[in-house]
């Protein structure tokens, strides 16, 4: 961590511009940062410096001739789940044994294209499966916060959980995410920073390794909701090779910040307040809802009564998507191969050694609920509720609500190798009790750190948006993070 | 609904994926925890609900049929734990 490696995207890029810095300097304290703290923290998985030094050197080149794009010469971090071309993309899972791809992806074009640097690809549970990043091929990340008093190691939630820890430990100054059940939201709330999952159809999920095809949305995590706005608007694009891209124009989302959210009308859903929901979580909530009451906000009650219902549909529509997905790693034509007696064997040798226990546990979730004479009681069903759990939003939203506030996490980040969460997968699955809704409705949410717990922790508010309205979660995300203030961890490593 | 050592073992044949007699047993444990789970959606009543086949409502898109990529066999191959003369090499199918 330097000078340097503290300033945010916004003011890394106004040095850049005013020449007071160039990327060449930014770059090398990023690669620093990350020589310092990778051992510690595990965030990384591939390192791209040699890369990373030759596009800072070509940002310098454009900046100097003031020709620098959106992004020119800042250092981000990719998560693996990204395809980029020549360069080591495995989902962090050993089945793409040494995969480089021969084609980059939309998303990291966009950002090469408006001159962003890339130092490397980020550690990420397997497969995006999971919410603590322990089920990486590559081993656990560690979160960069402690609680105050303890040396113990504490996870940085999950699947995003490489990009989490690397943005707050100043490892890069943002990084790329993906949220299929809130993979990016709850890693940004255990680590102190911002993460946007937009609406469905928003970024191009062409080149982004499959999890659930229906749920996959890429988003950003940064140190600052500005931050969010200004990478998000380089990430999302009108895409022909993703037909799930929708055809509406990117608007300026860093426009948004600042705007006043005066007369907005903020829904409190009722069936949020859950079981067992800890004192710091529920005095949080209140206090997200003082600031936006005082910064003119109207907070409305409201009833969203399929919520409960979200979790359980989840976990049979996106374990059914990946057992389709996953099928094609078989050992033919990339990755790991495990030869057998005949090809059915080298199939079923190449994934039993491929794929780790939670992707084996949903791909046989999946298997089951799409199998023969289960359809109509699994899958249908989910896909069913799933319809009534987008009505509930799609109602209030009618009903001239702007914005959900809701908290991001039911509780702040955990212990690696937490007991009760190993020993059922069920608990793990909880974590993700307040994101996965705005999945399975297909609409925008961010997470924003509202403020830290009594053992030192970070905990975060997320604010649930109408499709296509990110510039509405940008504009009251800033509102909270100017109340609440931004938060980095201490470096003890 | 729940699933015994025999349907786990199906399943994972359905899937490709071996499984060891061990393995079938902690699978088995976990996967009805998870259908207990999510027996909760049977609470629900979905008469005359449409089922979701898309988030958002969005056309299927459609572009010309020209081909617009191709001739990039080395590139197709290139990852491949084994190949032959731009071919996938697999083990012997046919007797």
């Amino acid at each position: 961590m330097t000078e340097l490696t503290k300033l945010t995207i916004s003011e890394a890029r106004e040095k850049l511009t005013q020449k007071d810095i160039s990327s060449a300097e930014l770059t090398e304290s990023y690669i620093g940062a990350i020589e310092a703290a990778n051992d510690s923290l595990n965030a990384y998985v591939a390192l791209t410096f040699d890369q990373a030094r030759s596009m800072a050197k070509a940002s310098d080149e454009r900046l100097a001739a003031g020709a620098g794009g959106a992004l020119e010469g800042i250092p981000l971090g990719i998560k693996d789940l990204f395809c980029t071309k020549g360069v080591h993309s495995q989902a962090c899972s050993h089945i793409l044994n040494g995969f480089k791809p021969r084609y980059e992806s939309t998303i990291t074009a966009n950002l090469w294209a408006d001159g962003a640097v890339m130092l490397g690809k980020l550690n990420m549970d397997e497969f995006a499966m999971g919410s603590s990043n322990e089920t990486s091929y590559y081993g656990s990340v560690t979160n960069p916060w402690r609680a105050n008093g303890s040396d113990r190691s504490l996870v940085p939630g999950g699947s995003s959980g490489g990009s989490a820890s690397a943005v707050a430990a100043q490892m890069c100054a943002g990084a790329t995410a993906t949220d299929t059940g809130g993979s990016i939201r709850q890693p940004a709330a255990f680590t102190g920073t911002v993460g946007i999952k937009p609406t469905y159809g928003r970024c191009s999920r062409w080149g982004v390794v499959a999890f659930a095809s229906s749920l996959d949305q890429a988003g950003p995590i940064t140190r600052s909701v500005r931050d969010s706005a200004i990478m998000l608007k380089s990430m999302a694009s009108v895409d022909e090779k993703d037909t799930t891209s929708a055809n509406i124009p990117v608007p300026d989302y860093e426009a948004a910040i600042g705007k006043s959210v005066k007369g907005m009308r903020i829904g409190i859903p009722a069936e949020y307040v859950v079981d067992d929901m800890p004192e710091e979580i529920s005095a949080l909530w209140e206090q997200g809802k003082a600031w936006l009451k005082d910064a003119g906000a109207e907070i409305v009650p409201i009833s969203l009564p399929h919520t409960k219902y979200a979790l359980p549909a989840y976990y049979i529509v996106a374990p059914a998507e990946a057992s389709s997905n996953l099928a094609r790693y078989d050992g033919v034509r990339y990755g790991l191969r495990v030869e057998g007696e005949d090809i059915t064997d080298m199939y079923e040798k190449t994934r039993a050694a491929g794929f780790g226990d939670e992707v084996k546990r949903r791909v046989l979730i999946g298997t089951y609920v799409l199998s023969a004479g289960y359809y109509d009681a699994y899958y249908l069903r989910a896909q069913k509720v799933r319809t009534l759990i987008k009505r509930d939003f799609e109602t209030v939203f009618a009903d001239g609500v702007d914005a959900i506030l809701t908290p991001a996490t039911p509780s702040a980040a955990f212990s690696i190798g937490d007991e009760t969460m190993t020993a059922d997968p069920v608990k793990m699955y909880l974590n993700d009790i307040f994101t996965v809704t705005v999945n399975m409705a297909g609409l925008p949410g961010i997470s924003v750190p509202a403020g830290i717990n009594k053992d030192g922790l970070p905990l975060g508010l997320q604010v649930i948006g109408k499709a296509f309205d990110e510039e509405t979660l940008f504009s009251v995300g800033e509102v909270l993070e100017q109340a609440a203030g931004r938060f980095s961890p201490k470096p003890w490593w | 609904m729940s699933v015994d050592t025999d349907t786990v073992k199906r399943v994972a044949q359905l899937a490709r994926i071996a499984v060891s007699e061990e393995q079938v047993e902690t699978m088995t444990g976990e996967l009805n925890t998870i259908l207990g789970f999510v027996e909760q959606l049977n609470e629900v009543n979905v008469d005359g609900v449409e089922t979701m086949t898309s988030v958002l409502p969005m056309a299927a898109k459609q572009r010309k049929d020209v081909i617009n990529d191709g001739g990039i066999p080395e590139d197709i191959v290139a990852n491949a734990p084994l190949s032959e003369d731009h071919f996938f090499a697999v083990p012997k199918v046919v007797e």
